[in-house]
């Protein structure tokens, strides 16, 4: 005789990935180190960026990038050149990057350095506007990138993405005379899926608006990775 | 086809779910899942992924039943709650406010189990 029964399990969907992903966040927080996750369509113009972040922000912070790409290492010797550790992850079928990845990643980089001495951790996420957006690396801070030659309807057709945005850059504003596109409108789109997230402009090849993307970067790490608290002084 | 992805994470879960009835072995019926439409799963892909991955595996034959739950936000203007549109950029039609505040569509639940035991290892 076989007797019906049901269990309740009320546990996520990806819950495999979040325990990865949590477990990823401990060691950073261990180490005291800022994780960021950088996100966008192929082509928005994540790794020229960094390519600019990473010398811009390198008398300051000490840096390393995990670098996803689904093939080739183009990207990863890209940013090895600017003279920062790259650790390249290619993905294979898999669209985007998911926290066993990254864990698979960071084992690498110790055998390099030790992370402690690192301020900050770049995830170079796959070219993927949908993916990447549900699964959790054990990022501190999500960062979407959307290049003004994308259209400012991207945040209406790709909502979830927008959503879990900690910060938007809206890229390539140099081409901006060149094309119909309404940034105001992109702007105000971004804001109606997620009024709190910062908007910044930027432009990685006339430098326009990296100023205050590095000071957002800095006052994240800052307010992330607090310093130990000093000693109780006992009398 | 990150359902693949998915599928795998559902995999494990529904592992260690397994191991909690230890040594007995569960004839898992159906799983539910409850989906939000404000995620990136498209559930008939998820359904396609469950059916390939489950074949030949102790949970052979299983059904995944996925409860669809609707975007509902609350405008934080005025309190109504409102299904956002992405015509209005998903704002209130109330108010015309962003869609500040999500009350359900981001749900991507494992809700629970259908099985059987032998009486024996039911115990």
């Amino acid at each position: 005789m076989h007797m019906p029964l049901q269990d309740t399990l009320g546990l996520n969907l990806l819950a495999a990935n979040q325990h990865q992903a949590e477990h990823n966040r401990h060691h950073f927080d261990a180490w005291r180190l800022l994780c960021i996750n950088l996100m966008s369509s192929p082509g928005a113009g994540k790794t020229s960026l960094l390519e600019r972040s990473l010398v811009a922000l390198a008398d300051d912070l000490a840096m390393a990038v995990i670098e996803g790409d689904m093939t080739t290492r183009l990207d990863a010797e890209r940013l090895e050149a600017v003279g920062v550790p790259v650790v390249p992850i290619t993905t294979g079928r898999a669209c985007h990057l998911d926290a066993a990845m990254v864990s698979g990643g960071l084992k690498q980089l110790q055998q390099r350095l030790d992370p402690s001495t690192l301020d900050l951790l770049w995830v170079e996420n796959v070219g993927n506007l949908v993916c990447p957006a549900e699964f959790e690396v054990g990022e501190h801070r999500k960062v979407a990138l959307l290049s003004v030659t994308e259209g400012d309807d991207k945040p209406l057709k790709y909502p979830v993405m927008f959503r879990e945005a900690d910060c938007v850059l809206i890229t390539k504003t140099d081409l901006l005379p060149y094309l119909p596109v309404d940034i105001e409108q992109m702007e105000n789109h971004i804001h109606s899926v997620n009024p709190r997230c910062a908007v910044i402009r930027v432009s990685a090849s006339s430098g326009n608006g990296l100023a205050a993307w590095h000071h957002w970067v800095r006052t994240q790490q800052a307010m992330v990775c607090v310093p130990d608290p000093s000693p109780l002084v006992v009398a | 086809m990150h359902e693949v992805d998915m599928t795998r994470c559902l995999l494990l879960s529904m592992h260690q779910w397994k191991q909690t009835h230890d040594p007995a072995v569960p004839a898992v019926q159906r799983v539910h899942l409850q989906v939000g439409t404000f995620t990136c799963v498209e559930p008939e892909q998820l359904q396609t992924s469950w059916r390939a991955a489950v074949v030949g595996s102790w949970l052979a034959g299983a059904e995944l039943a996925i409860e669809t739950v609707p975007l509902i936000g609350r405008c934080l203007e005025c309190g109504t709650t409102y299904s956002p549109d992405p015509d209005r950029a998903y704002r209130s039609p109330c108010c015309d406010h962003p869609m500040e505040e999500i009350v359900s569509g981001r749900e991507l639940r494992i809700r629970s189990v259908d099985y059987t035991l032998t009486t024996a290892s039911a115990v």
